[in-house]
């Protein structure tokens, strides 16, 4: 379970965030929805650390990551996995070896064990037989699923994901999510998404955290998000005439 | 100032949660291949061609039959040793290996692949910049010794083929008052210049921010940069150890 307990963030004096609260659950595939520009990549950024809050605290399993040393922060992230917007698969390695890497420096497991790992989470997210191919030769959505396989090759407790459909066609949009929701389960990790797909909302959203210009307007599940209440929460939801005959009904 | 501080602090940040040693030996390697290896072509042109140049401009210059020929070749000797091996090099260097090194680091920074290795708990900085700084210190000064070589080479072949000098003149003021001294001053001049041009060039490819534009810019100021501290030093090291 990750915690995060009035965490601000400001920018040149803008503020991003402003005193957030919450809770995310371990089996769960918790979601960050929002307009762009609201603060979700903000907030998931500051909860693995790659920005440092203003103010507040982030808890992993009662272990305050913010207030933690360097030492501390680092054996905390080496039970994280992240999907990035963009993948950053790294480009000079190929798909075996970018899947590889967090056993290479965080293990010392033998080599066969590293790919037989390496192969059964490739399999895992339904690839097979590009072990070999660059970062560049693969498409979009590939390059999704291996940055999926990098997110759990080492067993992580907590996955993040950053945007997983961003630039993915709808099919492949819901395999992703779907892909996610799994994992989730199969492992009992801590899950975050941040997204404002609003397919993957309604699948695989089992608790949301809906920010709006940096603030905290509601939280629930995809099973109330429709009958919420909250008119900034209706204004993103039902944006479209496939939502708003689905609010009629 | 503030620049030179956020330097420092970077300098630091290579030593700290550090890797295994096997790592950053592969590392090492892999980055000696980049750096020494795949510009030795580079430097076998630049230099040659600036050996044959220098003779053929000192001979142009010695207009009094009173010099001996010899002397042309001393000069390419103390010039090529002294200062267009190291410091010449150095400005080749920056522009090949410097820009390439700000380059790739910035378009991992803005592709996420930095944050990825800061996500798995490594410092990214001492995993990727480290490496590359340790290479440079390496190779340069072998590719200066390298350069040196070709120089002197492409001098004789100018000399002789052009029929400024005979090979015995050549070889003779190759070998007259050498003081071993200003190898063991170039070979020093060029860690320096391997250390500053490797270490600004990273530290302004990791610090980009933004876009495919932001990384050229970051590009050209790495070897703007790298190319005047290796002027300032070339300057102060002169003053302080010859």
């Amino acid at each position: 379970m990750i915690k995060i307990k009035n965490i601000n963030k400001s920018f040149n004096g803008k503020i991003v965030l402003n005193k957030i609260n919450g809770e995310f659950d371990k089996g769960k595939t918790n979601l960050i929805i929002g307009s762009s520009g609201t603060g979700k990549s903000v907030l998931l950024k500051c909860i693995v650390g790659l920005l440092q809050p203003d103010d507040g605290n982030v808890f992993y399993d009662l272990r305050n990551f913010t207030e933690a040393d360097k030492e501390v922060k680092s054996e905390i992230r080496r039970e994280i996995g992240m999907l990035f917007q963009g993948s950053a698969l790294f480009d000079s390695k190929n798909v075996e070896q970018n899947v590889m890497f967090p056993l290479e420096i965080l293990t010392k497991m033998p080599q066969d064990e590293k790919l037989d790992r390496v192969n059964f989470c490739l399999k895992r997210v339904g690839l097979e037989n590009v072990n070999k191919k660059m970062a560049s030769e693969i498409s979009g959505g590939m390059k999704k699923r291996v940055g999926i396989a990098r997110a759990i090759v080492n067993n992580p407790n907590y996955l993040f994901c950053d945007e997983p459909n961003s630039g993915l066609d709808p099919q492949t949009s819901i395999l992703i999510d779907e892909l996610i929701l799994e994992i989730t389960h199969e492992f009992n990790i801590t899950t975050i998404v941040v997204t404002h797909d609003m397919n993957s909302v309604l699948g695989i959203g089992e608790k949301i955290m809906f920010l709006y210009k940096g603030e905290k307007l509601w939280e629930g599940s995809n099973d109330d998000i429709t009958h919420s209440g909250v008119k900034e929460l209706d204004d993103f939801v039902f944006i479209n005439k496939v939502m708003k005959s689905l609010k009629g009904k | 100032m503030k620049e030179f501080g956020r330097y420092v602090l970077f300098l630091e940040s290579l030593v700290v949660r550090r890797e295994t040693f096997i790592t950053y030996y592969r590392l090492v390697m892999e980055e000696c291949v980049q750096i020494g290896v795949k510009s030795i072509s580079l430097f076998v042109l630049v230099s040659t061609f600036m050996g044959a140049v220098t003779t053929v401009q000192t001979a142009f210059n010695l207009v009094t039959p009173l010099v001996p020929r010899f002397v042309i070749s001393q000069v390419v000797r103390e010039m090529t040793v002294l200062e267009l091996a190291p410091t010449i090099m150095a400005i080749i260097f920056a522009g090949k290996i410097g820009s390439s090194m700000a380059g790739g680091l910035g378009t991992m920074r803005i592709t996420e692949q930095i944050d990825a290795l800061e996500v798995m708990g490594i410092n990214s900085s001492s995993y990727l910049v480290l490496p590359k700084i340790v290479a440079s210190m390496l190779m340069y000064p072998m590719l200066v010794i390298f350069a040196g070589v070709c120089s002197m080479l492409g001098g004789y072949l100018v000399g002789t083929l052009t029929g400024i000098m005979t090979p015995t003149e050549y070889i003779m003021g190759i070998r007259s008052v050498f003081n071993q001294y200003t190898i063991t001053f170039a070979l020093t001049k060029s860690i320096v210049f391997a250390f500053l041009i490797s270490s600004i060039s990273c530290f302004k490819g990791y610090f980009t921010h933004g876009g495919a534009l932001e990384v050229g810019i970051a590009s050209t100021e790495a070897v703007t940069s790298s190319v005047i501290a290796v002027l300032l030093a070339d300057y102060f090291l002169a003053n302080l150890l010859l």
